[in-house]
């Protein structure tokens, strides 16, 4: 069965190591946060200028002063801090927070992600996400295998605007885990009861299938 | 250095049709809503606007959007808001999208006086088309310019007569950045108090770079996405 959005958050916390600065992204990447592993602290940081994320404020807490990236209210954990843009931004470039977690709307072969601009929809902007993809270390794209039209969104090469280019190291989908190396993907793990047969049919770039992969430990 | 003005309109005095504002906050998080309110009542138009988000509909920099007084926004993320959408699909309003830590460090730069500094951000997308690009260390960046504004709006907790100021949580943003690249500063603030009543130790903007300072009147601080958790 193809993880849900909660599974593939429950997998990417998989990759998470003590003591870790993590920045997570809007929508699943969010999620991660909910199931960190045991025995084991990281410090999620916001880009707008906290690190030490703690969960929602209880209904009637809320504070309109703590915000996290995507604008909902949220509180701090012990020994967190608060920063401005700029420092919070020297955090990410300067390679201080080992690792980013965010959607894609596609993602390439040799790393290149898309995730902020459709050519004709209406343009929110990049936010944050060329920053964060342009200097991690470590990123971690969280998103679906295809789009609903059933397209491949694991792609050869982005038909989107880029949002970096050579940055993504691992992708998980409801699918797949995959690595990507010397210019192709590299399946790791498939989501139980998953066949390698679909995900080699429903991933458009090079894929690298070793003889045995293994089911996703959930 | 007394720089306390007595309401908004002193404190905007001498914004003009044409000028280049920063205006400070995330979202709707950190903005000075009291100033805001005071460019719309001013009416003053063709402004190019520096910050990091225009407000929504009925708040925040939407309520320039609303009043035709914005020619172009420069921003890192432009969502929710829909007289915007309409205004920059229908070419009136001129958008330009930076991503956010360039953003950020260009309102720093811009206060520190740097004229450009290279980032790996937007390497080998868009954003890039017409840059410099060099090399450092094997690994390609963009030359980004400085940028500096007629008057930069910023927001703080509290401020001093001196225009010494203290931000609260997230509020802070690009506030401090944007007090640092304005040709006039402008603080907004919810307690303002005698010199020497703030530590000195937890100033985060020093009056350096604020010329006028005065205490809101009130504040909606209004919540884009509350999100909770329930007690059980």
């Amino acid at each position: 069965m193809a993880l849900d959005k909660t599974g593939i958050a429950k997998r990417i916390a998989q990759e998470l190591q003590d003591g870790w600065y993590v920045n997570l992204g809007i929508g699943i990447p969010t999620l991660v946060a909910n199931y960190i592993p045991e025995g084991i602290e990281v410090e999620f940081q916001s880009e707008n200028g906290v690190l030490g994320m703690g969960p929602f404020p209880f209904e009637g807490e809320e504070d309109p002063d703590l915000i996290n990236a995507g604008k909902q209210t949220i509180t701090t954990r012990a020994g967190a801090s608060f920063f401005d843009s700029a420092m919070s931004f020297a955090m990410i470039r300067g390679q201080h927070v080992q690792l980013t977690v965010l959607g894609a709307m596609e993602v390439s072969q040799n790393g290149d992600i898309a995730n902020w601009k459709i050519p004709g929809k209406m343009v929110k902007g990049m936010g944050g996400a060329m920053d964060l993809v342009a200097s991690a270390e470590n990123i971690i794209v969280a998103m679906m295998h295809s789009n609903k039209a059933g397209e491949s969104k694991i792609l050869k090469a982005c038909t989107l605007p880029l949002t970096g280019v050579g940055c993504v190291k691992k992708v998980v989908t409801e699918l797949a885990v995959m690595e990507i190396k010397e210019g192709k993907f590299h399946l790791l793990e498939r989501a139980p009861g998953v066949s390698v047969e679909e995900i080699i049919a429903k991933t458009e770039g090079d894929l690298i299938v070793p003889d045995f992969v293994p089911e996703m430990q959930l | 250095m007394n720089k306390v003005v007595k309401d908004p309109a002193q404190a905007l005095n001498g914004i003009q049709d044409g000028m280049t504002l920063m205006v400070g906050g995330f979202g709707l998080c950190g903005i000075p809503e009291n100033s805001i309110a005071q460019l719309v009542k001013m009416g003053v138009k063709n402004l190019t606007c520096i910050s990091n988000n225009a407000g929504v509909d009925d708040f925040g920099l939407g309520l320039l959007l609303q009043g035709k007084q914005v020619k172009k926004m420069i921003s890192s993320y432009v969502g929710e808001n829909d007289e915007f959408e309409r205004q920059m699909l229908s070419g009136e309003l001129e958008v330009d999208l930076i991503p956010q830590g360039s953003l950020a460090e260009r309102c720093r730069a811009g206060g520190a006086g740097i004229p450009a500094f290279f980032t790996p951000a937007g390497y080998g997308t868009e954003v890039a088309e017409g840059k410099e690009v060099r090399i450092f260390n094997g690994k390609p960046h963009i030359l980004e310019s400085a940028l500096t504004a007629d008057f930069a709006i910023v927001k703080a907790w509290k401020g001093d007569t001196e225009g010494n100021l203290i931000y609260k949580a997230t509020a802070r943003n690009f506030n401090p950045m944007m007090a640092m690249a304005g040709k006039i500063t402008i603080a907004e603030v919810e307690e303002l108090v005698p010199a020497g009543t703030l530590d000195p130790n937890q100033i985060h903007t020093p009056g350096i770079f604020v010329q006028r300072i005065f205490q809101g009147q009130k504040f909606e601080k209004r919540i884009e996405q509350r999100t909770v958790r329930s007690k059980q």
